[in-house]
């Protein structure tokens, strides 16, 4: 079933050159990007059935055997993020249709989401750690392209930064690799987990974990790397700002996740006691500067940041449940995020500002949409019974576990931090009456309405259903978890157990 | 920048560079090279060629928008992938040979030549849009 390994990352990719191609008919564009979406969401669900039913699928490209060519590999995990990934483009795709329409001057939308959504998938799926940085880049080009599409003044500004801190990261994760594959003589990612085990020179190792920290550290924006996301991710339109808030940074989170207990095991006390320390401190300054701001977008921004503070505390705490936890949460957390941003958007469009002081009447003139922000927000902030309750629950009650009292009480005080922020927007933005000075934009016609409120409504459902029924998800995140945290079989998978059996016994170095 | 020794230099380097860039292309398949930095090598020749002429000449030097030469070089990159699955269901990107007049010719090098266009036609894009101000849209006219 290689194909459908090939297929999530293809597709998009191939779509994305046919959508360049039809330029500059735009309306064409638009329905190759829709198929493309749905036809990418039936393969990503097909491909986390078939992981869910078999166990981990494996393709080597090109039909070169596991350590010396590209292998890609789908356990609970990656699936779930290729299916999410899925999700989120049919959303984006669906609501572009109404933010970017066809005056819009964002001129081609749609071939560069279809390669970001190629690219997304393509980090998630590789087991070869130069080809996962082979898709940080591809990642970097399509949603620079993204992010300056408009041409604002604002925007480019927010680019440059974007994509300086950008290029450092991927100079540090590429020498990483450098410094990694000298020391192992493998890039695979399953033959580092056993090839590390055998190096001579720990220290060596930390140091270049610690280089691997600071370049996922970057792409996830954690303390203190994060200042480029405020900066870029409020300027380019709703649509573009919504996927790259639900998805971008968690592919960051992914990889570090990957190599944090797939390859650097070898000292956890040492580097996973500094992700400890990051994860604390992103969670209070990203909720800090959240309290500090005012408009609606730069305040979501902050809020991802310190989101992400949890789910590295997942992954820090490294315990089986820790892990399913921070699963869990990575995945209810880009469901909300990217709603928010919708949401956010379309109080834009409907009422003409996006500033809390000059936002408001929402709830008296669009309650659906006043309800269609509490489902997220509340969720972000962990309010039960909705997903981000499990979420958090999963994640303190793993740090009480592992006795580390501290970071609890620092996830729970955020908590609270989190839901004074999003009250904060209830109640100036959406309950407040509308200032008298602010203008009424013109309605939106009907179906205009539909492609807007359509994808956020779906994704409120997910979140509700989440925190109604979290057991299946629950599964899911504990299947992954647990295959995180004992990655013998992603090893056995991807490399047979003939390799496996003569490494473990200590022998068959092969030179 | 431009200047009579520039534009002398260019009109002999041009060539050269790109005929570097197609050995360059062509020797990467068992030695170092091949489509990515001879795309590289290929796009300083189009920016040599950039500094001393007016866009205009760039484009109609190069004929197609290098937007849809970078698109043709990705979907020739996934054919070449495709071309061992519809021919014997082998893995996506499996190498298929053929022999043309005495030399061995397989779908590497049509994947190579893909990333080739594809750097080509992504520099250009990138050079020719900063060169070119007036295809920009003024800032913040969309406020």
């Amino acid at each position: 079933m290689s194909w459908l390994l090939a297929g999530a990352i293809v597709l998009p990719l191939a779509c994305g050159v046919l959508g360049l191609s039809l330029r500059p008919h735009r309306a064409m564009q638009q329905m190759v990007s829709l198929v493309a979406g749905i036809g990418h969401l039936g393969i990503a669900t097909a491909l986390l059935v078939k992981v869910w039913s078999d166990g981990i699928l494996v393709a080597q490209v090109g039909g070169w055997p596991a350590p010396f060519g590209i292998t890609l590999v789908a356990d609970h995990f990656s699936s779930a993020m290729v299916l999410i990934t899925a999700i989120m483009g049919v959303a984006t795709i669906v609501y572009a249709l109404c933010d970017i329409d066809q005056r819009s001057l964002v001129k081609d939308f749609h071939p560069p989401l279809q390669a970001l959504i190629g690219a997304v998938c393509g980090a998630f799926l590789t087991g070869d750690i130069f080809n996962l940085y082979v898709w940080f880049e591809v990642m970097l080009i399509a949603s620079l392209a993204l992010l300056i599409s408009g041409g604002r003044k604002a925007q480019l500004d927010g680019a440059v930064r974007y994509a300086a801190l950008s290029l450092v990261a991927t100079t540090l994760l590429l020498s990483g690799i450098g410094l990694l594959y000298g020391m192992t003589g493998t890039l695979n990612m399953a033959d580092l987990h056993l090839r590390v085990q055998q190096v001579e020179n720990q220290g060596l190792l930390s140091v270049v974990a610690i280089l691997f920290i600071v370049a996922f550290g970057i792409k996830a924006a954690v303390f203190p790397l994060f200042f480029w996301l405020p900066a870029s991710y409020h300027t380019p339109k709703v649509a573009v700002s919504a996927i790259f808030a639900g998805l971008l940074t968690k592919v960051g989170v992914y990889s570090m996740i990957r190599v944090f207990t797939l390859i650097f095991t070898h000292d956890v006390g040492y580097t996973h006691g500094i992700l400890l320390w990051t994860a604390g401190l992103t969670m209070v300054t990203g909720v800090l500067g959240a309290a500090s701001h005012n408009e609606l977008r730069r305040i979501l921004s902050f809020h991802i940041i310190s989101q992400i503070g949890y789910m590295v505390l997942g992954l820090a705490l490294f315990t089986p449940l820790a892990l399913v936890g921070a699963v869990f949460y990575i995945l209810h957390h880009i469901i909300v995020k990217a709603n928010l941003f919708f949401v956010a958007g379309a109080a834009e469009r409907l009422s003409g500002s996006s500033d809390l002081k000059t936002l408001g009447g929402v709830y008296r003139e669009q309650p659906l949409l006043a309800a269609l922000f509490f489902v997220p927000a509340f969720s972000l902030a962990g309010f039960p019974p909705l997903s981000g309750f499990w979420a958090k629950l999963l994640v303190i009650k793993a740090s009480l576990a592992s006795q580390q009292y501290w970071i609890a009480a620092v996830a729970l005080a955020v908590g609270l931090l989190t839901m004074y922020s999003m009250t904060k927007i209830w109640v100036n933005g959406i309950w407040k009456a509308r200032p008298a000075s602010a203008e009424k934009p013109p309605p939106l016609s009907r179906p205009n309405r539909a492609l807007l409120l359509g994808p956020m409504i779906c994704l409120a459902a997910m979140t509700l259903a989440i925190g109604l029924w979290p057991g299946p998800l629950y599964d899911l995140a504990e299947r992954a978890g647990h295959e995180l945290m004992d990655p013998s079989n992603y090893v056995q998978a991807v490399l047979g157990s003939s390799e496996t059996a003569a490494l473990g016994a200590g022998g068959g170095v092969v030179e | 920048m431009n200047t009579l020794i520039l534009r002398e230099t260019t009109r002999v380097l041009f060539t050269l560079i790109l005929v570097f860039s197609v050995a360059t292309l062509l020797r990467g398949h068992d030695a170092p090279g091949g489509g990515f930095v001879g795309g590289l090598i290929a796009s300083t020749a189009c920016c040599l060629y950039v500094f001393v002429a007016d866009a205009k000449d760039v484009r109609r030097l190069v004929r197609t928008d290098p937007l849809k030469t970078a698109a043709a070089g990705l979907a020739l990159a996934i054919l070449s992938g495709l071309i061992g699955i519809l021919l014997g269901g082998r893995p996506f990107l499996s190498g298929e040979w053929a022999e043309i007049g005495g030399v061995e010719i397989g779908t590497p090098l049509l994947f190579d030549f893909g990333v080739y266009l594809v750097v080509v036609g992504a520099v250009l894009t990138f050079v020719l849009e900063i060169k070119e101000p007036g295809a920009v849209p003024p800032p913040d006219s969309e406020k």
